[in-house]
Formats: structure tokens, C-alpha cells, sequence
């Protein structure tokens, strides 16, 4: 890779798709373009470190702006419940006002000191709700709901104080796990845990497992 | 289990499903207010104008067209959004602001080398850059739009943004002389 391009507008081509091939964004084409350029092209390689740190730093810059209150969501969602009633085919209850007043009444001043990874998690939960009510959607008049209270295991689980919400979302994740409901007195959390009902002493070596799993659950138990 | 797609959810905004609104907002207000407050600079009417990007969308859900993705639709809609915001503003606000910004201490080389921290004068440098700099820079960077997306949502031809991501990224390299990192391209 220690040649140039030699072709002067080939090489300003491929440098201009540079950011995007960074980014992941190109074509199939131009990507196979940009790293065949960049195999033989020790310049253009350099160039597109450099390229890398920019998208790098960029993506920090964006992720230190932290994200807006829940105060943003009630506005909106205000609005909207003002907002002259349209022909609604499906319209679900929930009563966002009444869960968001539920959900800051219920921040004791111990949790409020963990109020970043508690708004996140209740986005987390508003999602989780939301995304799984809607998979059941028939596309019709009518809202399915397939499975029945007590038909799943739960558990009940605080995290550590110091536990990221990418923490937390990592370990759902790799347990395949959703938080239902919360947070609860003491930060606790309803989850589910399994989609089907265990037997008591495969959710319990099943609760044991999860809580080896590190350093982030502080407590963790059954739940209905 | 698999999420519904961006677009399933429009159509159901579309028919008055505010469910579906909750979801496509949980999924997405983070990256609009952030793309937002990087225009206006300002989070108290990044927050404002986020509440109407979605209102918009809530309003205006069976007029999308689905020639371009949801979040580039959302970008395009935050964008316009911003922009008005910024042309109500004040004279006198637009220049406290223009005082900010040569006040920035990425402008003394010496204090930038103090630092020795490549990664802070970057960012400091990319927060230093115009606003049309600064949102192409984003738009390829962070939110990962391809050049037909940011031709989109900038309402520009694709070789402008290719033209104008060089350009910003020339200023980029600029500003990082001036603090003391010599790159030598573009």
C-alpha cells in the first residue's frame, strides 16, 4: 500500500466519500471503490484515520448533550390530547399524564439521586410497553392481547446506585429480559424474565444465574 | 420479538393511534433534540421545538410520502424548525452569541496545548464551527445519512453535500491549526 493514486479525479472522487465510508453509509459499490483505493494508497489511508477520529469525537460531542426532561414528552403529549379528536382506528388507553405523575411521585429523594438512569429507564419502560403491545396488532379495529397475567416469570430487581443505563440495557439485552413496570418504592423494578411461567426451582436457579451476572443487580427475587 | 418499523408506525400515527406516537417519539426524540441543540445551542428551545417536531409529525403523519426515511423526515422537520427559531431571535441575542464564540478558548493555541488532549481541542473545534458546518458534520457523522439523506433534509443537490462536508471539514482542519494540531489535509 505504498502507492499513490494516480489518477488525480479518481482520488479527489473517492476522498470526497471518505466521511461516509467512515460513517457506513455508502453503497456496496463506492464502499468496494473506497477500499480498494485505500489498499493501495498509503495517503489516502492516512487520511482516512484522520477522517475516523473526526467521526469519533463527533459522536462523543453528541452523546455528552445529555437528552430532554420528561417535560418535552408531557408537553407533547398535551398538545395532542388537545388536538381536536381525528378518525382513530385504533386508539389504546394510556393514560400518559397519570403515569408520568405516577412515575415522579414515586421518586423518593434516594432515587431522585439516580434520576438520569431513572428517566432513561422509564423511556426504557414507556418503550417496552408500547413496543410490545403493538406486536400483537392485528391491523384491524381490534388490539390483541396474547399473553395473560401470570402466563411469564417475573422478577423484582434493583440496580446498583453507580449502574449505567448502557449497563442496564446490556444486561436486558444479553438476558433477554424487559422491564414491565416501576420503578417501585426503594427503586425496585417489575421484569420479565422468561417469556413462558417456570417452575419454581428453574426461575430460582434462573434468578441465581442472572445474579452473577455482575456487579449491577444490589437485589433481585420472584415476582407475579 | 420485532419492533414495528418506523413507517408502520406513521401509518398508525397517521389513523390517530397515540401509542404508536409514544414509541416512534421513545425512539427517536434523543437524536432530534441533540441534532437540535446543536443548531439553536440552546436546551430550553431545543426542548420547545422537539415537542413541535413531533406535534408536526402527529399532525402531518398521512402526508408522509415514505420516499425517505422516518428519520430523515424528522431531521428535515427539526431542521426548519430550528432554523425559524433562530431567525426570531434578536439582533442583540445573535450578538451576544457572536461575543461567545471569540471568547472561545480554542482560539488561544497555547492554552489548546496545554491540554494536551487531542480529542477535547477536537471537539471543542467541531463545536467552534458554523452552523452549516456544524449540522452537515452531524448529519454524516452521528446520524449516519448517507449523502441522498442529507441532500434531504438540507434541501441541497448530492455534489453540494459533498462540496459543503469538505468545506466543513477544511474549516475543521482550520481551527485545528490555530490550536495547535497541524493535521496537514484538507
Amino acid at each position: 500500500m505504498n502507492t499513490m493514486l494516480n489518477n488525480a479525479p479518481e482520488r479527489e472522487t473517492i476522498e470526497e466519500l471518505l466521511p461516509w465510508h467512515a460513517a457506513g453509509t455508502l453503497s456496496r459499490r463506492d464502499a468496494q471503490r473506497v477500499e480498494e483505493a485505500l489498499a493501495r494508497d498509503s495517503e489516502l489511508a492516512r487520511r482516512f484515520e484522520l477522517i475516523r477520529e473526526e467521526l469519533g469525537e463527533t459522536i462523543h460531542l453528541n452523546e455528552s448533550l445529555g437528552a430532554p426532561s420528561a417535560r418535552a414528552m408531557e408537553k407533547l403529549f398535551a398538545k395532542i390530547e388537545a388536538e381536536a379528536p381525528v378518525a382513530r382506528k385504533a386508539s389504546v388507553s394510556f393514560n400518559l399524564g397519570a403515569w408520568l405523575s405516577g412515575f415522579v411521585a414515586s421518586l423518593s429523594p434516594r432515587t431522585l439521586a439516580y434520576s438520569a438512569t431513572s428517566a432513561a429507564l422509564a423511556i426504557m419502560l414507556l418503550a417496552a410497553v408500547t413496543v410490545g403491545s403493538l406486536v400483537d396488532y392485528s391491523g384491524q379495529d381490534n388490539f390483541k392481547t396474547v399473553s395473560l397475567p401470570g402466563d411469564k416469570t417475573y422478577a423484582m430487581i434493583r440496580f446498583a446506585p453507580e449502574t449505567s443505563v448502557a449497563d442496564i440495557t446490556k444486561f436486558l439485552e444479553a438476558n433477554k429480559a424487559t422491564v414491565v413496570g416501576g420503578p417501585r418504592p426503594g427503586g425496585m423494578y417489575k421484569i420479565q424474565v422468561a417469556e413462558s411461567k417456570l417452575p419454581k426451582d428453574q426461575a430460582d436457579a434462573l434468578l441465581k444465574k442472572l445474579q452473577t451476572e455482575g456487579k449491577i443487580i444490589s437485589f433481585i427475587a420472584p415476582s407475579d | 420479538m420485532q419492533a414495528t418499523s418506523d413507517e408502520v408506525l406513521i401509518g398508525r400515527i397517521a389513523s390517530g393511534d397515540r401509542l404508536a406516537m409514544q414509541v416512534l417519539y421513545a425512539r427517536h426524540h434523543v437524536r432530534v433534540y441533540r441534532f437540535v441543540l446543536r443548531l439553536v445551542s440552546d436546551p430550553t428551545t431545543a426542548e420547545e421545538l422537539i415537542s413541535e417536531v413531533f406535534l408536526d409529525v402527529w399532525r402531518q403523519a398521512n402526508r408522509f410520502e415514505g420516499r425517505s426515511a422516518v428519520s430523515t423526515w424528522l431531521l428535515a422537520i427539526a431542521r426548519f424548525k430550528a432554523l425559524s427559531a433562530l431567525r426570531r431571535r434578536t439582533d442583540e441575542e445573535l450578538d451576544e452569541e457572536a461575543a461567545a464564540a471569540i471568547e472561545d478558548p480554542s482560539d488561544d493555541p497555547e492554552v489548546s496545548l496545554q491540554k494536551k488532549d487531542k480529542g477535547e481541542i477536537l471537539r471543542k473545534c467541531l463545536t467552534a464551527l458554523s452552523p452549516d458546518h456544524r449540522e452537515i458534520i452531524d448529519l454524516v457523522y452521528y446520524h449516519e445519512k448517507s449523502i441522498e439523506e442529507v441532500a434531504e433534509v438540507l434541501k441541497i443537490p448530492e455534489n453540494t453535500v459533498k462540496t459543503r462536508m469538505f468545506y466543513a471539514r477544511k474549516k475543521l482542519a482550520e481551527l485545528l491549526k490555530a490550536a495547535g494540531v497541524e493535521r496537514g489535509w484538507p
